[in-house]
């Protein structure tokens, strides 16, 4: 009997909840397969697709955020053995599981952490909370592939923001993987858009992107590459989170920074009387 | 309008110098370039003194002696310390309270009632305020043991001169930060006199540091690649230059920028306190605020009444003397400010909404501008997009609440918002959805320093003021 032949997969973007290549028709070989090559025109219809679905996300409960995440958790933990056959260390696909985790539990605290209830001096209820600011364009670390993405998408969303996310062009099967994880975990589409391809290419036109609220530079390890980002981030005033400091440990403590820049503060006044 | 005899405040509990130094490491000194400039009093165009003008060197020495003091005496000073140092700086900001008043009306030319009462007792408790702070940092929510960041760079404009400095320094000492702080070029006075608070409370040489100068000195002090922090409240433009002019440093960024808030009225709204309120949020300090009211959604249901009311409360607001006590509106910082909310005004009325004013005289001398509203507004006209910084009002109508809400987010800004109606579940949907740092429902222009302050989208980035307004200073 003749061994089986295989069915390969078709690695593709991650738009809207969809999986479509990329318009331009392109891709590139990395790690043995052919993977989109995402051309500006996706990484606009990508912010296009994230902006729609900030009034759902942002507008739905902090409880029903958390339950979503926490089932991202548990789809990936499902898919621990796949993303171990794609060459991820199992002791970082555990980390990234546990990260999933980690943030779920946040989106009904942060608010209580973060916001504050303030004296004011004179008979007013004063009471700052935080918002998501809305759309987030960030680019993952080369380095940990899976981690280090899971890292950058799970605390922008967990308080309602959406994203758009350049993956590792080095190591993009890990993302696209993911994206079937997220597809699959109750998450509405457009909450998390993920691009593959050439940095240089997607992630200049998001940082110039009129319509994104913020951008994470986490992932971007060419410092010119990241100062020019940021200029081009000044134009409509995004919240910036520059690249990771080089060593930066992905398994510790990732403390709450990451939470907080993608946050407003927002605080409500209101006279107290009869 | 009932006939007031004048009654103005004193102007001999100040002593204006002729001429200012610059205030580095402790101690007045003279500009290496030996350049000044003159402030003048926006109500009479009178010369108040010469002010020395900063350039690229009297920067660097100002940020070389913030960053000694900084590694010599104050980052490493017990919180407990810093704190004393701060409560005194309050105290003696309450002592001299008269006199920074009235300095800061001659200054700006805002009403003395207003510096009064509202600039001088914030300045005060802002201190007060951080000062408990100095020594309680590891309970502020930003883990164990925060760090201050170094020197910070602190760049503050002419609204609220002696008020911003307040909300610059004062979280920036109590996290153990030096700073070099330059004042706007209109209004250094009230800095220049804090820099002689800080030597009588015997202050450390170098913890702050005042250059005064225009744009140019700003600029050397934000681009200094000594300073570790860098804190602007001004326009969006600047800011946004500002933003690029850091980009690939590891400065810390926080921006206080434009706003062009929306005052919603509901038809259940108490109108006589709407209008009250819509009064406060656009002539308070000649509607130079950031957060002012700029643009009223009224509803249309209540439009007429609503603007019936406005006009014959308007007509009441008394333009003139900052310094007489009776004074509603003051005079406008500048000849170039003035020149800007005349340009935009008359964009407003070529573009074809309607203008009004009330009957009012103004000064010959000095730089005037009537209380002003449009009607007949819609969202395209320039009046309704563009931050006017003065005291005219964009009227705008809309019929349901969600109407509303696209109209007040309908801009690049999102620093305030107002809502009036008597309906509470109506605040709360509301202020949900309105993309702004600050709203206030049934108030307006409300401040406190455990309140923070600070906007969205192109309003800026961080928080001033409360727990929040520490972290802009934090290593966190």
């Amino acid at each position: 009997m003749s061994e089986r032949v295989a069915v390969r997969k078709t690695y593709k973007l991650f738009i809207g909840g969809k999986f479509p290549r990329s318009e331009s028709g392109r891709s590139y070989l990395v790690q043995s397969a052919n993977v989109s090559l995402a051309s500006r025109k996706d990484a606009r219809d990508a912010v296009v697709a994230a902006r729609a679905a900030v009034k759902g996300w942002a507008g739905a409960t902090a409880y029903n955020r958390g339950q979503i995440l926490y089932r991202v958790a548990e789809m990936l933990e499902g898919r621990r053995a796949q993303f171990v056959a794609l060459g991820v260390p199992a002791d970082e696909v555990d980390a990234a599981i546990d990260r999933w985790v980690w943030y779920a539990g946040w989106s009904d605290k942060v608010a209580q952490v973060y916001g504050s209830a303030n004296p004011v001096a004179g008979p007013y209820f004063n009471l700052s909370a935080p918002e998501p600011t809305g759309v987030v364009a960030a680019v993952a670390p080369e380095e940990p592939a899976l981690l280090g993405l899971v890292s950058v998408i799970a605390p922008a969303i967990v308080t309602g923001n959406t994203v758009v996310v350049a993956a590792s062009p080095a190591a993009p099967l890990a993302a696209v993987t993911l994206a079937e994880v997220l597809a699959t975990s109750d998450l509405p589409g457009g909450v998390v858009n993920i691009l593959t391809g050439r940095l240089t290419e997607t992630v200049p036109t998001l940082a110039a992107h009129m319509d994104v609220n913020a951008l994470d530079l986490t992932g971007v390890a060419d410092a010119e590459l990241a100062a020019d980002l940021e200029i081009k981030a000044a134009e409509n005033l995004k919240r910036v989170l520059r690249p990771a400091p080089a060593g930066h440990d992905w398994y510790a403590d990732p403390g709450i920074t990451r939470l907080t820049t993608l946050l407003e503060t927002k605080t409500v006044w209101h006279p107290k009387g009869v | 309008m009932f006939e007031y005899a004048p009654a103005p405040e004193s102007r001999s509990v100040v002593d204006i110098k002729p001429s200012y130094g610059l205030f580095v490491d402790g101690a007045f000194v003279d500009p290496a370039s030996g350049g000044s400039f003159k402030s003048v009093n926006p109500a009479s165009e009178e010369v108040l003194a010469e002010i020395a003008e900063a350039g690229a060197d009297d920067v660097d020495r100002a940020v070389r002696a913030a960053r000694s003091a900084y590694e010599k005496v104050w980052g490493s000073m017990p919180g407990r310390d810093r704190a004393k140092y701060l409560f005194r700086i309050a105290r003696i900001i309450q002592e001299r309270s008269r006199e920074l008043a009235v300095l800061e009306s001659l200054d700006n030319g805002k009403p003395i009632r207003e510096s009064r009462d509202v600039d001088l007792p914030l300045v005060a408790a802002h201190f007060f305020y951080y000062a408990g702070w100095a020594d309680k940092l590891p309970h502020a929510g930003f883990g164990p043991d925060p760090k201050p960041l170094g020197v910070a760079a602190q760049v503050i404009p002419w609204n609220f001169p002696l008020l911003m400095l307040a909300w610059k320094i004062a979280p920036a000492l109590a996290a153990g930060n030096t700073v070099v702080l330059k004042p706007a070029e209109t209004t250094p006075l009230t800095a220049l006199l804090f820099a002689e608070i800080c030597q009588q409370a015997d202050l450390p040489a170098g913890v702050v540091n005042i250059v005064t100068g225009a744009g140019d000195t700003g600029r050397a002090l934000v681009e200094h690649p000594g300073v570790d922090k860098v804190a602007f409240t001004g326009s969006t433009e600047v800011g946004r230059a500002i933003a690029r002019a850091v980009a690939g440093s590891r400065k810390k960024l926080t921006l206080e920028l434009g706003g062009k808030a929306a005052n919603i009225v509901f038809d259940d709204a108490p109108i006589d306190q709407a209008v009250e309120g819509i009064v406060n949020g656009i002539f308070f300090n000649q509607g130079h605020v950031c957060c002012a009211g700029s643009r009223l959604l009224v509803q249309e249901s209540v439009a007429d009444r609503v603007l019936e009311s406005l006009k014959r409360r308007m007509a009441q607001l008394r333009v003139g003397d900052p310094l007489d006590k009776n004074t509603d509106v003051g005079a406008i910082n500048s000849a170039a400010q003035l020149a800007r909310i005349r340009e935009l005004s008359d964009a407003g009325s070529a573009e074809g909404a309607e203008r009004w004013s009330p009957p009012c005289e103004l000064p010959e001398r000095g730089f005037w501008f009537a209380p002003t509203i449009f009607t007949g507004v819609t969202q395209a006209h320039r009046i309704a997009r563009e931050e006017i910084f003065g005291p005219v009002l964009s009227v705008l109508t809309f019929r349901t609440p969600a109407e509303a809400v696209e109209k007040a987010n309908n801009t690049p800004y999102g620093l305030s918002a107002g809502i009036w109606t008597d309906k509470g579940s109506r605040i709360l949907w509301l202020a949900d959805r309105l993309r702004a740092g600050v709203v206030w429902a049934n108030t307006f222009n409300k401040f406190d320093p455990t309140s923070p302050f600070g906007g969205y989208k192109e309003s800026g980035y961080g928080r001033e003021g409360g727990r929040h307004g520490l972290e802009g200073y934090l290593n966190v």
